[in-house]
């Protein structure tokens, strides 16, 4: 498996990257990882004409926390997320979601960028950002935008990203108090994409009523999909049993799986409803500590 | 169809080239310098048997291009030990077993001398957590794990202080 | 219990020394085929079917053949010329080489394009255009037989419909008339559905012709280069490439399992290529070609087991259907068409039993190819353990009670089974209650008991397998009329080192160091002073290769047999050196001494040395034996495994908690590797029981022609091992050894489709075929609970 002729660019600055792009038009494509887009190159599903190496730009490697903020730079890859200790410690999600994200190796090359920019709803990172309702920042020829999460995917490989916008950021609202957030999906063996994966984050107040609520679904619809009716019902509610095994029965009907090698659409809606369950518990559990 | 210098590090050594855009890293290390102990086993990035060091993390260098490796430091598995000598994970892979038709070998050595910097001391779940991304067809995997048990131990040992 | 005759430095039997063939994997200094790089090398790539039945039109070659570095694209009428484009299979079945009109499944060869390096290869690859004209495909065995399918193989004599054979062992009569009157008649169809062997190396060749010397050198992914070697010259003598004239080397194999034996036609295609070019050409497969060039398993087996009520079984019977895709490759002794399938009446004492089997044409890749078992005993023992655990949940005993009740006795053997075969060993019983012993398994029962009145899913699965190993004695066994002996060639030289070559070829399993064992063992000459060599046909004495379990009961048996023919000669040069007479000389490990004398001694070294030097008047000089040993009966390595699982029920996610294996295979040479080698067949023994499948579409499709989607378990699908050995010499091998390597393979599947049954036996599901993942593990929940 051998990719068709490209040309190579290497990028040092985002404005090179950007000015790059410009002038080679559609048939450029960034690579940063290059583990979604290299192997598609290699079996031919894709042909690009360039490949603008966006990898050695220097200073989107990060993870802090800024005023209100937790920023991750679109470069940080998936293996610096997994070692990072402030992620470990105020923002388990990251960990729960890159433990089961392809392998290590993988990790070391693969950016949380691209795995978002991808715009592959099999991928694990769309969900955790629906869940903790992130903004994408992006730098293109038209400068710098901010795209909610929630208006960032667009559909099958299709983001709100236009040609020649690199992600070179994201925003997720700083971890409060009595905040917790918890990923899972069922996977045929490790390293695979998700045959179903949820994630959760939830707010509660000093009451334990829950403030807030985010719930993002992997690879049960063409695009990564917030399961809105399930959030609006339990936003502003104490959280019983009772409550989560209604959202649970929500997520499993509103999610839109199909039936493939991973199990049937109805295994897969089963898992919804189940990992919705044991998420919603992970995430409260991990919100009243 | 462009040609690009790259001047990398290799084992220790600089190598410079020039290579296609298309250059996968797994075939300029094997066809172009003829190290032939990095394998191709899958073509999806799935099976690791093309684990190299690059600056130090494992990587699978059938998805990576070779112009990207330009100015990065890589090391295979001809280059972790001097000629006539092994590493400790070489050494723990024979005491314990740890292979049999050895096509996986390299590969899965190169990936637990990443994995042993980060985690000097794993358990056995983090060891197999660790080589997840590395298939082996042979062994069933036990004796990896004790092997990679036993590297982490001499090689904890090594980095302590003699007095 | 085996104890050690020789000590550690000597490493004969029963030590586990490390292994000699280590240091060049551990460095990357492996020789693997694709590591070969001659001068002038060019490189091919295949141009492949995506559909699964189809007429070809047309191969336009133009555009590839305009692409600077492309050669040559070469077509099945370019290899008609020369009567190439079919070759034999090994089963008296013929497969193609290059199509030329017709393409019979799907990533189907259909010509290869040649050029100057592999990259511009596979862009002539893609650039070749074929016109093809699409057809309904075959794709469920039993359409094939329906009156209406299209006759898949025309090209067969005589060959009226999609029938390939029909086989059938036993007395059906009477098998059929106790079934009628048992008590207890347990019934089920299992099917064990395709997979591949997915050696990490994939397969290839560089062939390499020299218009000179007119010498063919191949450097070969195979498992029985000697083999492979005949079969050449069969098919390709016409052309001039005579026995003589082919060199094949067999060099590092990346792990072997049955899918290195066939002749894949890429390499029948860059041998013509390199003898029509004049050039070296190398072919390597790239994964998804590898996982769609051929198939083990995929047998529909519809079994009835009748026991009385207390559960004494009483007969068995099993008929098959088998899927072999367009053509029978098979790997099969040429009598035994579904190998050694007749052991399936397993490890038990009854006397009735009928099995049969139709075998047919579908649209698929060739089935019939191994998968660490070519010979059908994992379907076989799939069948009888399967369906012993439905007696035993159908009449409430304990599956190990009930087995225990039927096992063949410790002193029946050998053992006439009903369908033919002479068990030449074992100790059942024994080998079962350690392994109980080992898992707690009274602990577990308790504890299953407590959990399922909690609700909780867990399952205990045993499997007591019997396996057939070590092909075999030349009346019954051969390959394309070739018997099934294998060889062993010893050199030892003046200073007493050795040199040893073998018929076999190691492809892991550790020849290098258990061959030299077994020498030290006979000879007393340290391991380490003995080189194994393999695969090589121009110096290595002729053999069958390794494959089945043979390496040990055949050539490792001639090791034996050879070693001790040296040491007859060795005697007679010993009482040369010590001046007294060869009854006087006796034997022992490393030295011939003086009867009554034991200060007066000769080492095998001096012996040696002498056979060089000093050689008694009239003996032949030198110090060579070989022997090509043609074994009187197969071996019957036998196992206990036990797994213990527990099945979420919401998600059907299955976790395997414990899994002990008890295997005994004899004597032991080194059990560091027959450990080794148990883990290993134990992990492609959870693969195709839990992840491994090959899935088709309607049209014949393959769906999951690549490591993402074929799931090769990983350190963590794979369960920590726990293992064991009793010991029961095999009496006619003459190390008491037997094979081992495959036995692991196939008694872990039923070990683990027996746990996750008994699990899921609380909600009434009573059987599922393997692959058993949580997705058929809930589907089959879901069915029950819409049934209740």
């Amino acid at each position: 498996m051998i990719p068709a002729n490209f040309t190579y660019h290497k990028a040092t600055t985002l404005q090179e990257a950007i000015a790059l792009s410009g002038e080679l038009g559609e048939e450029a494509k960034y690579m940063s990882g290059g583990h979604s887009l290299l192997p598609m190159m290699k079996l031919r599903f894709a042909t690009p004409e360039h490949i603008i190496d966006i990898s050695k730009i220097q200073g989107l490697s990060y993870i802090k926390e800024d005023d209100d903020l937790l920023k991750i730079g679109g470069l940080t890859t998936q293996t610096e997320i997994e070692h990072n200790a402030l992620l470990q410690e105020k923002y388990p999600i990251f960990g729960d979601a890159v433990w089961l994200t392809a392998d290590p190796s993988v990790r070391n090359c693969g950016t949380i960028g691209g795995n978002i920019a991808h715009g592959d709803a099999a991928n694990d990172q769309p969900a955790l950002m629906l869940a903790l309702r992130a903004t994408i920042i992006a730098e293109g020829t038209d400068g710098k935008k901010e795209i909610p999460i929630d208006e960032f995917f667009h559909g099958f490989y299709m983001t709100a990203l236009e040609q020649g916008d690199i992600l070179t950021e994201i925003q997720i609202p700083k971890a409060r108090k009595n905040s917790g957030g918890a990923y899972y999906k069922m996977e045929r063996k490790v390293g695979d994409y998700a045959t179903a994966g949820v994630a959760v984050h939830i707010e509660l107040d000093d009451a334990g009523v829950c403030t807030e609520i985010g719930i993002g679904l992997t690879n049960v619809s063409a695009v990564p999909m917030r399961l809105e009716r399930g959030e609006a019902f339990l936003r502003g509610k104490a959280v019983t049993d009772a409550l989560i095994e209604e959202v649970a029965q929500m997520a499993s009907e509103d999610c839109e799986p199909e039936s493939d090698l991973r199990g049937s659409e109805a295994y897969k809606r089963s898992i919804v409803n189940t990992l919705t369950k044991r998420m919603l518990n992970k995430a409260l559990e991990r919100a009243r500590q | 169809m462009a040609k690009h210098t790259v001047t990398m590090t290799i084992n220790g050594e600089s190598v410079t080239a020039e290579v296609d855009s298309r250059l996968l890293l797994v075939h300029f290390i094997r066809e172009n310098l003829d190290m032939t102990g990095t394998h191709i086993g899958c073509d999806t990035s799935s099976c690791g048997a093309c684990t190299i060091l690059i600056d130090g993390k494992s990587v699978k260098s059938c998805t990576y291009l070779t112009v990207r490796a330009d100015g990065a430091n890589i090391t295979t598995i001809e280059g972790i030990a001097a000629d006539g000598t092994n590493h400790p994970l070489q050494q723990a892979f024979h005491d314990q077993h740890g292979l049999h038709c050895g096509f996986c070998t390299p590969g899965m050595i190169m990936r637990s001398i990443d994995m042993l910097e980060n985690n000097p001391n794993p358990t056995e779940e983090e060891i197999r957590w660790g080589i997840s991304g590395n298939l082996c067809r042979c062994t069933g995997y036990n004796n990896i794990v004790k092997s990679i048990q036993q590297a982490a131990k001499e090689m904890q040992q090594e980095k302590e202080p003699t007095v | 219990m085996f104890s050690c005759k020789t000590s550690p430095e000597v490493g004969g039997m029963g030590h586990s020394v490390k292994r000699k063939e280590d240091a060049r994997f551990l460095h990357g200094k492996g020789n693997y085929t694709d590591d070969v790089k001659l001068p002038g090398m060019l490189s091919m790539v295949m141009v492949r079917s995506p559909y699964a039945y189809a007429k070809i039109k047309s191969i336009n070659k133009d555009k590839a053949l305009a692409i600077d570095g492309v050669l040559a694209v070469i077509t099945g009428e370019d290899l008609a010329q020369y009567g190439l484009h079919w070759m034999p299979t090994l089963l008296s079945d013929q497969q193609m080489v290059l199509p030329t009109d017709t393409i019979m499944h799907q990533s189907q060869e259909v010509c290869a394009v040649i050029a100057t390096d592999r990259y511009i290869a596979v862009d002539g690859a893609e650039a070749v255009e074929v016109d093809y004209e699409p057809m309904d495909a075959i794709v469920n065995p039993y359409k094939a037989l329906d009156e209406d399918a299209p006759l898949l193989r025309p090209d067969k004599e005589g060959q009226k419909d999609n029938q390939i054979y029909h086989w059938e062992r036993g007395d059906r009569e009477k098998t059929d008339a106790v079934i009628a009157n048992a008590d207890v008649v347990v019934k089920e169809r299992i099917h064990l559905p395709r997979i591949h062997v997915a050696s990490i190396e994939t397969c290839g060749c560089v062939a390499s012709y020299d218009k000179d010397t007119q010498k063919m050198l191949i450097y070969l992914t195979t498992q029985a280069p000697h083999a492979v070697r005949t079969i050449l010259a069969l098919v390709a003598g016409h052309v001039g490439l005579s026995e003589e004239k082919i060199r094949i080397i067999s060099p590092d194999i990346g792990g072997g399992f049955g899918g290195k034996v066939p002749v894949y036609p890429g390499y029948v295609v860059a041998i013509a290529a390199s003898f029509l070019i004049g050039k070296p050409v190398k072919w390597i497969e790239d994964r998804s070609e590898n996982l769609t060039n051929g198939f083990a398993r995929d047998y529909h087996m519809d079994c009835e087991l009748a026991a009385t009520k207390d559960g004494k079984i009483q007969a068995f019977k099993v008929s098959t259907l088998a899927d072999h895709g367009y053509t029978d490759s098979s790997a099969n002794p040429s009598k035994y068409p579904t190998g050694m399938f007749s052991i399936c009446t397993g490890s038990y004492d009854y006397e009735h039993a009928f099995a049969e089997l139709d075998a047919v044409y579908t649209n698929k890749a060739p089935g019939g190819v191994a998968y660490r078992c070519s010979f059908r005993v994992t379907e076989a023992v799939h069948a009888i353990e399967r369906m012993v655990d439905k007696l035993a949940a159908e009449i409430g005993k304990d599956p190990a009670q009930l087995r225990f009740e039927n096992f063949i006795k410790k002193d029946q053997f050998p053992y006439a089974s009903p369908l033919g075969w002479s068990y030449d060993s074992g100790d059942y019983e024994a080998t079962l209650k350690k392994a109980m012993d080992m898992l707690g398994y009274d602990d577990y029962k308790k504890e299953q008991a407590e959990k399922r009145a909690q609700g909780k899913l867990m399952g205990i699965g045993i499997c007591t397998f019997t396996e057939v190993v070590g092909a075999g004695p030349s009346k019954d066994f051969d390959i394309l009329g070739i018997a099934m002996f294998d060889s062993a060639e010893i050199r030892v030289h003046p200073t007493g080192k050795a040199m040893a070559r073998f018929g076999t070829k190691s492809q892991g399993q550790g020849h290098e160091t258990t061959y030299a064992q077994i020498l030290a063992e006979e000879l007393g000459i340290p391991y380490t002073d003995i080189e194994i060599e393999e695969g090589d046909t121009d110096t290595a004495p002729y053999g069958l290769g390794t494959y089945a379990s043979r390496s040990t009961p055949t050539a490792g048996a001639a090791a034996a047999v050879a070693a001790r023919k040296l040491k007859e000669k060795g005697k007679k040069i010993a009482a040369h050196l010590l001046e007294v007479s060869e009854e006087d000389i006796e034997w022992e490990v490393g030295k011939y001494f003086v009867k009554g004398a034991p200060e007066k001694s000769k080492t095998i070294q001096d012996v040696a040395f002498a056979a060089y030097t000093n050689i008694p008047p009239g003996m032949e000089p030198g110090f060579e034996a070989t022997h090509y040993y043609d074994p009187p009966n197969l071996t019957f390595p036998n196992g206990a495994y036990i797994c213990v699982v527990e099945v979420d029920e919401e998600t059907g996610a299955i976790d395997v908690k414990r899994f002990v294996a008890i295997d005994d295979c004899g004597n032991i040479i080194n059990p560091m590797i027959v450990e080794g080698q148990v883990h290993g067949g134990l992990t492609q023994g959870i693969a195709p029981a839990m992840y491994e499948g090959i899935e088709y579409d309607d049209e014949g499709n393959v769906l999951n022609g690549t490591f993402m989607d074929y799931l090769v378990p990983t350190a963590v699908e794979s369960p920590h091992w726990e293992t064991g050995h009793t010991i029961t010499p095999s009496p006619h091998h003459p190390l008491g050894a037997k094979g081992v390597a495959e036995s692991p393979t196939v008694g872990a599947p039923p070990a683990i489709a027996n746990a996750i049954i008994d699990a899921l036996y609380p909600l009434g599901i009573k059987h599922l075929d393997i692959p058993i993942t949580p997705a058929k593990v809930w589907e089959a929940i879901q069915a029950q609970k819409a049934k209740a």
